[in-house]
C-alpha cells in the first residue's frame, strides 16, 4: 500500500516531497479520509448545536428585524461556503488539468454537489429572509443573481463530469468550466459595492468598527466554524467514494474491499 | 416555550430556513456514506468471484 508512488530518490527536498506525494496518492488519502471524516463530522455536529442554541435562544432579537434576523446564522455561513467551495473546486480542477493529479480530479468532482448544496441553502434561506424584510421572496438584485449563476456553474460542472463516457475527459471538461467560472467569485463578492443593491454589505468583517453585539456575533462565528468542519467531513466522504470507484481495478481497492 | 417557537411572528421563515439547511446538509453527508457501503459490498463480491 505504501509503495504506490515511488519518490525520486536523490532530489534535495525529497523528504517533504515524498510526504506530499504519499498524502495525495489515492490509497493514502483513502485511509486518511476514513480516519478523519467521522471525527470532523461529530465536531461539526457539536458546533452546529452550540451555534444554533446561541443564535436561536441566547442572542437578543434585532432592534429592526426582530427574530427574523436569526436566519443569518445559517444564511451567511452557507453563502460564504458556496464561494469557498467553488474556490476549492477550481483549485483542485486546475491541479487536475495541469499536473494530471487524480486526487485533484476526485476532489473537484466531490466539491460540485457540495457547493451546489451550500448555494441552494444560501438562496433558499435568503429568500425566506427576504420575504419578511424586503417584502419579496426574490428580486433580480446583483447579489442574488450572481449567486444564482454560481448555482448554475456548480450544476454545470456536475452535469459535464457525467456527460462523457471516458471519465478523465469528462473530468477535464468539467475542470475547464470550473476554472473559467472563477470570474464569478469577485462579481458575487463586490456586487453589493459595484451595483446599487437591496442586499446589505458586510457587517461583520469590517475592521476597526465592531458593529454587532457580542451575543449575536459569537454564535455566528461558531456557525462559520461548524460549516467549515462539516464541509471537510462531507468532502472526505465523497472523495473516498470517488477514489474507490475510480480505482476499482487496483490492488489497494481490492485490499480495502476484502477488509 | 410557545413564544420561542413563534419567533416573534417569523416562525415560518426562521424554522423553514433551519429545516431546509438541516435537510440538505444531512442528505449531503449521508448519501456518500450509503454509496460507499454499497460500493464496498459490490467490490468485495467482485474480488471473491
Amino acid at each position: 500500500m505504501r509503495a504506490h508512488i515511488d519518490p525520486a530518490p536523490d532530489l534535495p527536498q525529497s523528504a517533504i516531497r515524498t510526504r506530499f506525494h504519499r498524502f495525495i496518492s489515492p490509497p493514502w488519502f483513502y485511509r486518511f479520509a476514513a480516519r478523519w471524516s467521522g471525527r470532523l463530522g461529530w465536531s461539526a455536529l457539536l458546533l452546529f448545536a452550540a451555534g444554533a442554541c446561541g443564535g436561536l435562544v441566547l442572542a437578543p432579537p434585532d432592534y429592526q428585524m426582530g427574530d427574523s434576523y436569526r436566519i443569518l446564522y445559517v444564511h451567511a455561513p452557507a453563502a460564504w461556503m458556496s464561494m469557498f467551495v467553488y474556490a476549492v473546486m477550481a483549485a483542485a480542477a486546475a491541479s487536475g488539468l495541469i499536473w494530471h493529479l487524480k486526487l485533484g480530479e476526485a476532489v473537484a468532482r466531490a466539491c460540485a454537489p457540495l457547493g451546489a448544496a451550500f448555494t441552494l441553502c444560501a438562496l433558499v434561506t435568503g429568500s425566506l429572509w427576504g420575504r419578511p424584510t424586503w417584502g419579496a421572496y426574490w428580486v433580480w438584485d446583483a447579489r442574488l443573481t450572481s449567486e444564482l449563476v454560481l448555482l448554475f456553474l456548480f450544476v454545470g460542472c456536475m452535469a459535464l463530469s457525467e456527460a462523457l463516457d471516458d471519465r478523465r475527459s469528462a473530468s477535464r471538461a468539467a475542470a475547464v468550466l470550473a476554472v473559467a467560472g472563477v470570474v464569478n467569485l469577485p462579481i458575487i463578492h463586490f456586487s453589493v459595492e459595484w451595483w446599487n443593491t437591496l442586499h446589505q454589505g458586510a457587517s461583520v468583517a469590517r475592521f476597526g468598527r465592531p458593529s454587532v453585539d457580542t451575543r449575536m456575533l459569537i454564535p455566528l462565528l461558531i456557525m462559520f466554524a461548524a460549516f467549515n468542519l462539516y464541509f471537510l467531513a462531507a468532502l472526505l466522504n465523497r472523495v473516498s467514494c470517488e477514489l474507490l470507484d475510480r480505482e476499482r481495478r487496483t490492488q489497494w481497492v481490492a485490499e480495502v474491499a476484502r477488509g | 416555550m410557545a413564544e420561542f417557537f413563534a419567533m416573534g411572528g417569523y416562525a415560518f421563515y426562521v424554522w423553514g430556513s433551519y429545516a431546509t439547511v438541516t435537510a440538505v446538509l444531512v442528505h449531503q453527508y449521508a448519501a456518500p456514506l450509503i454509496r460507499r457501503r454499497k460500493l464496498l459490498r459490490e467490490l468485495a463480491g467482485e474480488a471473491r468471484s
